[in-house]
């Protein structure tokens, strides 16, 4: 059962933040990020990335739901 | 890599046209700054009677204009709010408090210091103390909740009051205050104004500039993404300062500005503790209030009543110097500020179930 993390309606460094700790706490695996707006998308993806954590953006009409994944 | 380029990009192009909107008429080291900017619309408007700051300054209604356009074409427009409207009111009251004691916003510290002012560099750590003391809030799981979608009307509201604006700018009707003295009596021509912040509204929107954020990230995140267009700002603004002869290094008879450091150092605290609270600096709540979100809009409200507040009661610092009720201003200013960050997180704390939460299973 993966993660998630909603995000949505947050302003950043918020969803940053939330996703850091979800990411650090999880260790590996997948962890689904849900947020709604571009800069959030692009604020997470980034700093999952700096984490070593590989991502995948799915639009879905409100949102983004952002797949976050890394392999133990 | 693209967008570590494109936010150096950014903030060459508002350090280069700071110098540009001087050279054309702008007060000495005020090409751009958001609160003097947005304060003298507020004396304009005639909310304020401070005779040497009312403007309608077009560099204002060019940033929403400019984000407004450039977010509706790339999608990020969305009408959005209901994330402590009446929290972000007050924050941007007391960001605007700050920016008066110290006598600009964090973007015009940059560009006083690009100038020679080293009375900015006092400002300057004020400025990283206040934010690094919003970072500990936000640890500790500071939030104004959740923004929800709104009437796509609400986001309309920012983009038509710059129309609004401009149209009394251009016809001038009678109840409208221009300065006949004082800063408010220097600006560049209204083409040049208005294209300057269409400009840096553009490319602010698509870069998500932000003086806070640069500092914010830097501590919280070790992230000099943001960090990177703040200081290309300075760079930019210092290399066209010294070429065009507006370099003049010095603390006493600096224009638009006071010597008194504890002040400018306290001021800037309170600019940068508001900011992280509000989730931006003056320039990005223009800009966000543009993309359509109208919890930045009640900042920029907020920003504007502060501006009146702070003039009508006499509590604006002056290049005399801080009045001791200017003073006052500031320290309560502060008490207000930590009062709203550990109230929030204490009300948290009592009631888990609140939106913001956060994780679930």
């Amino acid at each position: 059962m993966s993660r998630v993390v909603d995000c949505r309606g947050l302003a950043c460094p918020e969803p940053v933040l939330l996703a850091r700790q979800a990411l650090q706490e999880a260790g590996g695996g997948s962890v689904m990020v849900l947020v709604s707006s571009s800069v959030a998308r692009d604020n997470v993806t980034r700093a999952a990335r700096q984490m070593g954590w590989t991502s995948a953006v799915e639009e879905d009409g409100v949102g983004f739901r952002l797949k976050l994944e890394r392999i133990n | 890599m693209r967008d570590k380029l494109w936010i150096v990009v950014a903030g060459a192009v508002v350090g280069l046209l700071a110098v540009v909107l001087v050279a054309n008429g702008n007060p000495a080291n005020m090409g751009f700054c958001i609160a003097c900017f947005v304060r003298d619309i507020a004396g304009g408007l005639g909310l304020h009677r401070a005779g040497v700051v009312q403007y309608l300054r077009p560099e204002i209604m060019g940033l929403v204009l400019g984000a407004f356009v450039v977010s509706l074409i790339t999608g990020d427009f969305k009408a959005t709010a209901g994330s402590s409207p009446v929290l972000r009111f007050i924050l941007g009251m007391l960001m605007m408090s700050g920016a008066l004691i110290f006598l600009g916003c964090p973007l015009r510290m940059l560009l006083r210091l690009a100038g020679g002012d080293w009375n900015a560099l006092a400002a300057l750590p004020g400025y990283v103390l206040g934010v690094w003391a919003g970072t500990l809030f936000l640890k500790k799981g500071f939030t104004l909740g959740r923004s929800q979608a709104q009437p796509a009307l609400n986001g309309y509201a920012a983009p038509f009051l710059a129309l609004f604006l401009l149209a009394l700018l251009v016809t001038v009707p009678a109840f409208i205050f221009f300065s006949a003295e004082g800063p408010g009596s220097m600006y560049a021509p209204l083409i040049v104004a208005l294209g300057a912040g269409l400009l840096v509204g553009i490319l602010a929107q698509r870069t998500r500039l932000c003086t806070m954020g640069a500092i914010r990230d830097l501590i919280l995140f070790k992230d000099y993404h943001l960090f990177l267009g703040f200081a290309a700002i300075f760079v930019v603004a210092l290399i066209g300062n010294l070429i065009t002869g507006m370099f003049n290094p010095g603390f006493a008879g600096m224009p638009v500005a006071h010597t008194d450091g504890l002040w400018n150092f306290l001021g800037m605290t309170v600019v940068g503790l508001a900011a992280v609270l509000a989730g931006g600096c003056p320039l990005r709540q223009l800009i966000l209030s543009g993309e359509g979100q109208g919890d930045a809009l009640l900042t920029v409200f907020g920003m504007i009543a502060g501006a009146a507040f702070m003039h009508n009661f006499g509590l604006a610092a002056s290049p005399a110097g801080v009045a001791p009720t200017g003073q006052w201003t500031t320290v309560i200013a502060l008490a207000l500020l930590i009062i709203i960050g550990t109230g929030v997180i204490t009300a948290r704390k009592t009631k888990p179930s609140q939106p913001g939460a956060g994780l679930q299973a």
